[in-house]
């Protein structure tokens, strides 16, 4: 199955029952897979949307309504999308959205890359919010992710991005799908809205016309994101125990960072790898750790420099950290790297 | 012994209206709970307010409502109906947020024949920014970015929704109204009732919009108003029933 497939299959298991996108490539598969899927459940909903926004906002209606739903696109569309996730986000509601990164700015490429990280990290659309951002790196934990991504949305009742790009999206790798949850079994959802029957009537929203009031709200989404942030960190750890230099990479460059750091072990340089898997929250504690026998970090990404600067932050000055970025679409190879890693060539 | 002829909508919230004096969005809100309570849906009602004077409609139906970003309630609806088929969902929407921002949603549900009902509030301007043009400004009428009236060169043309989404295949019932006197009040509120019934009985999308006053950006008292939807609003709009294929109701 492709990267884009695994996902699909797995929201399926994971009790997804909305699915609405629209086309765009590298992540087309994924909206393919949905139709299909959806189409032999009885309740199961699949819309091809007139336009991201729409796709989004038919998102933000169903899950209101209490289904698991879910919406993909790549990097153009996801900007578009933003207006939708700042509301969702606004208004706590669960959703899961994925993003095969492509080249941009703009229309840019079709290629992988990472350059939305920012947006995705960020909060990406207006307003003083995050979401929850997994960043997986094999078809393994497209399927494991995507599981949790709908739990970590309902837990918390926030949308959540699983940010992949295009090689993830159209690799071909073996996974072991989990098994299926019932959408009936999974927890009650007090909060949605089916109709006021026999209950007081119930209002989702996001307008707040009271400073006092908004303030208070903002305050209720940073107390969350701090649970968040305390009880969601993950990351990797690969031959870390006795390395003298740390790779910090997330997903594709993370693969490619892992078949370096094995060439430069062969030559007796002791590097370790360090792949954050919850992009937001970044895992600081898990680095700090890691950074107490390790000073000298070399960060890879497939843009210009972007998660860089959350391992600065989260190093707090305590460590050398060189950046080593390929933008635009261009993947490197292990080879590449691992001369990176030799100290040939990068910058700080 | 006295009968009671007269009486608050059930599904209607003993909330006093933010809206301005001679203000259409009053009649209308009390004709659509008139309407959800005779017709006996209000524990099965879900509504969709959107941006605009009457974003705060939430405030004022006492059914489920979620808002929608501005032009999206067409979308917003669609996802809860999905999921929901057996519930009533509806949209309140003004001329901007039905008609220029969430023209694309607005079509593409009709088209699909999503089985909602929407609720389409022309009055000719954005009211809560202050009054400007809105899609459906006629020409000549003023306007806070159309001085000295709406031409048509310089401004473009007024768009008839409704107009298009008669041609959508999906499209089961659209009908125009207004809310400028009793008669056409009681038309209106005949409208909503055959709109949401089409819904209940599952024949498609279906739509009424109602030419409405706004004496404060009009800048006229609520009697002129009205009768500027007669002598001119209505001519230009006209009040017809535009796409019906409803059986049996």
């Amino acid at each position: 199955m492709s990267g884009n497939h695994v996902i699909g299959e797995a929201a399926i298991r994971a009790g997804c029952r909305f699915y609405a996108g629209y086309p765009i490539t590298p992540q087309n598969e994924l909206t393919e897979y949905m139709a299909g899927a959806m189409a032999k459940l009885k309740d199961g909903t699949f819309i091809q949307a007139e336009s991201e926004l729409a796709a989004i906002n038919m998102v933000l209606g169903a899950s209101a309504a209490g289904c698991r739903a879910m919406t993909s696109s790549s990097s153009p569309g996801i900007s578009l999308k933003q207006e939708g996730i700042s509301f969702l986000s606004a208004m706590d509601l669960p959703a899961v959205i994925v993003n095969c990164m492509r080249g941009g700015p703009g229309l840019g490429n079709i290629s992988p890359s990472q350059g939305d990280y920012f947006q995705a990290t960020r909060g990406g659309g207006h307003g003083d919010y995050r979401n929850i951002v997994l960043g997986p790196a094999t078809a393994q934990e497209l399927a494991d992710l995507t599981m949790l991504a709908f739990d970590y949305a309902d837990k918390y009742r926030t949308p959540v991005m699983i940010l992949q790009d295009g090689m993830m999206g159209q690799m071909m790798e073996p996974a072991v799908m989990p098994d299926p949850v019932d959408p009936k079994r999974l927890p009650p959802k007090p909060w949605k809205l089916d109709g006021a029957d026999g209950r007081p009537s119930r209002i989702i929203k996001s307008l707040y016309l009271d400073p006092a009031e908004e303030e208070q709200i903002n305050w209720n989404l940073a107390h969350k994101y701090e649970k968040i942030t305390d009880e969601i960190q993950r990351a990797e750890t690969y031959r870390t125990d006795d390395a003298q230099i740390i790779i910090v990479a997330y997903g594709t460059a993370a693969r490619i960072a892992k078949g370096a750091v094995n060439r430069v072990r062969e030559k007796g340089v002791k590097a370790g790898l360090f792949r954050p898997i919850s992009l937001w929250p970044f895992p600081t504690r898990i680095l700090k750790e890691v950074n107490k026998k390790v000073k000298d970090f070399l960060v890879f990404e497939m843009s210009t420099g972007q998660m860089v600067e959350d391992v600065r932050l989260s190093l707090e000055g305590k460590g050398n950290v060189r950046f080593y970025g390929r933008p635009g679409g261009v993947v490197s190879t292990p080879i590449e790297i691992a001369e990176v890693i030799e100290g040939k060539f990068g910058r700080v | 012994m006295t009968t009671q002829l007269f009486s608050w909508p059930r599904y209607l919230k003993k909330t006093a209206f933010h809206y301005c004096p001679g203000c259409g969005h009053s009649i209308i809100h009390r004709l659509v709970a008139e309407v959800i309570g005779e017709l006996d849906i209000g524990a099965k009602t879900i509504g969709v307010p959107p941006a605009g004077c009457a974003v705060l409609a939430y405030n004022y139906f006492d059914v489920d409502m979620v808002e929608a970003a501005h032009g999206r309630a067409a979308a917003v609806a669609t996802g809860l109906k999905r999921v929901l088929p057996d519930r009533i969902i509806f949209t309140y929407q003004g001329d901007g947020d039905i008609a220029a921002i969430g023209t694309a949603e607005t079509i593409h549900a009709a088209n699909r024949g999503e089985n909602i009902t929407m609720v389409f509030v022309n009055n000719g301007v954005y009211g809560m920014t202050g009054g400007q043009m809105a899609p459906t400004t006629i020409l000549g009428q003023n306007s806070t970015t159309t001085p000295g009236g709406r031409d048509q060169k310089r401004d473009g043309a007024p768009l008839d929704l409704s107009e298009m989404l008669g041609i959508t295949r999906g499209a089961a019932y659209i009908e125009r109204t207004a809310v400028n006197s009793p008669k056409n009040i009681r038309r209106t509120k005949k409208a909503l009732t055959k709109a949401f019934k089409t819904q209940m009985t599952g024949q498609g999308f279906s739509l009424v919009e109602i030419l409405s006053p706004c004496p404060t950006n009009w800048k006229m008292t609520p009697v002129d108003a009205c009768k500027w939807i007669e002598g001119s609003t209505a001519p230009f709009y006209p009040l017809k029933v535009i796409k019906d294929i409803v059986t049996n109701i």
